[in-house]
């Protein structure tokens, strides 16, 4: 398919891997912000054929892995209701709660359904005017401007009975929380090239300023993520520390202004707790002082919730690159993506699942040997 | 959940004051509101994520960046350097190999 097969062209990635090798001196680490990235990270192998001085470290980039257990907890809450259809993309179903999850919900009679875009949400709405139809609404910088659309048009619309449960997240406080701990290993940042395509590259610059640190804007490919992979060593290598675009095709240095207009207008920056990491100051956004009416946590009065962590799952600190999924002692033996303790195992971009998917036979012949 | 699919621009209409396209994603054709991309015209390249059209795919920069990754094959060629021998062979690390 155009655009998709000529990056994924083999010979020039072989180019690539021995640019790669020419250029690097030192040992160096570099993470990977996006989860997507992270999937065909370790669906390529890419990790595995760089030089052994280049190290990938997964980063934080899956809504669906930090959004808060006390927010899943309601969402399991809002769900079990009679008068309520709830729904969620399809990743956050088999997401765990303290007891049960989405699915549990279902089978025990509850509404969820799976929507593929969240304006889906609005028509079930406008098509069941007795029910209360709550959407899950989560996601980074680049699923914010469908999720605004969605309240708008329920406003436009004059749909009473629609409500979204928000839990958005932010790139650029991550990355500025991660570069300021005292234990990181990042020397560099690929940026979520999808992200960028919504918000632009500005927001970047101060980072790199405050951090010293480059930061590469980096697509999704085989090619474009080894592009991105290249820069940052280049830029390490020669002692630079910039924000460079390695995605042009899709990031443009202003972003998309149309959808930064309705972001501004239907959101507003709040602090946000992450699941596994913490609070990050001024890290998420939730509805804006006019979209209120529409926010689902305070339309249903969620109370009495036992919000627990599985003692066992280290999602945590795979989430924050402190370990690879492997190296917990959980992983493929009590914690699967069938029967998950954390979310980092279920989610399409979680780091555990990337490793189950691909890595995981490898992995047992590597215990056995 | 950030995927974003390539797809084409096949036809475009007004729903209730939205603009919507039908995108072609190599065979499989589905709906994707336009409400962020209203300069789009049939024939664009978009990528899409969860129903929206996020941005034009520049087709002068993607050839821009193939050029560049095939010219850097090219430069090493030209120095007569011989990549892998500088740094070593490029090891085959960590993981489960």
């Amino acid at each position: 398919m155009k655009y998709l097969d000529e990056f994924n062209d083999p010979e020039l990635a072989a180019q690539q891997f021995e640019e790669i090798a020419r250029i690097v001196t030192r040992p160096w680490a570099l993470m990977e912000v996006c989860g997507g990235q992270t999937h065909s990270i370790v669906r390529n192998g890419i990790d595995q054929l760089l030089p052994e001085q280049v190290r990938l470290i997964h980063g934080p980039g899956c809504p669906v892995c930090v959004t808060p257990l006390e927010t899943i907890d309601k969402a399991l809450a809002i769900a079990a209701r009679d008068d309520t259809i709830f729904c969620s993309f399809g990743d956050m179903l088999r997401v765990p709660g303290s007891h049960h999850d989405l699915f549990q919900i279902r089978s025990a009679g509850g509404d969820v359904r799976v929507v593929y875009s969240p304006l889906d949400a609005v028509r079930i709405a406008a098509e069941h005017p007795d029910k209360e139809v709550v959407f899950f609404g989560i996601g980074f910088e680049t699923t914010a401007p469908a999720n605004a659309m969605t309240v708008v048009e329920a406003k436009r619309r004059g749909l009473t009975n629609f409500s979204m449960l928000v839990s958005h997240v932010l790139v650029p406080p991550a990355i500025a929380a991660i570069a300021s701990s005292p234990d990181t290993q990042v020397n560099a940042y690929l940026a979520a090239g999808h992200v960028n395509t919504v918000m632009g590259t500005a927001e970047y610059e101060p980072l790199v300023e405050r951090f010293k640190v480059p930061i590469v804007v980096t697509g999704f490919e085989p090619l474009d993520v080894l592009e991105g992979i290249r820069r940052a060593l280049l830029q390490l290598e020669q002692g630079r520390a910039e924000v460079e675009n390695a995605y042009p095709r899709a990031v443009k240095a202003g972003g998309n202004p149309a959808a930064q207009a309705v972001l501004a207008e239907v959101f507003e920056v709040c602090d946000r707790p992450w699941r596994g990491i913490g609070v990050i100051p001024a890290s998420g956004w939730r509805l804006s002082e006019r979209y209120r009416d529409f926010d689902a946590e305070d339309r249903f009065e969620v109370t009495d919730l036992h919000v627990e962590e599985s003692p066992l799952c280290r999602s945590g600190e795979v989430l924050q690159g402190l370990i690879k999924p492997n190296e917990c002692e959980q992983f493929g033996i009590t914690c699967t993506p069938r029967k998950p303790l954390g979310a980092t195992m279920v989610s399409s971009e979680g780091a555990c699942a990337a490793y189950y998917q691909y890595r995981r036979l490898a992995l047992q012949e590597e215990v056995r040997a | 959940m950030c995927l974003g699919v390539p797809g084409r621009i096949e036809a475009i209409r007004d729903e209730q004051g939205t603009p919507m396209a039908s995108v072609d994603f190599g065979g499989i054709r589905k709906d994707v509101c336009l409400a962020y991309l209203p300069e789009a015209e049939v024939g664009d390249y978009t990528l899409v994520h969860v129903g929206f059209a996020i941005t034009r795919i520049d087709e002068a920069s993607a050839l821009e960046t193939l050029e560049l990754i095939r010219s850097i094959g090219n430069l090493a060629e030209e120095l007569g350097e011989e990549p892998a021998d500088l740094a070593g062979d490029p090891v085959v690390g960590g993981g489960g190999t």
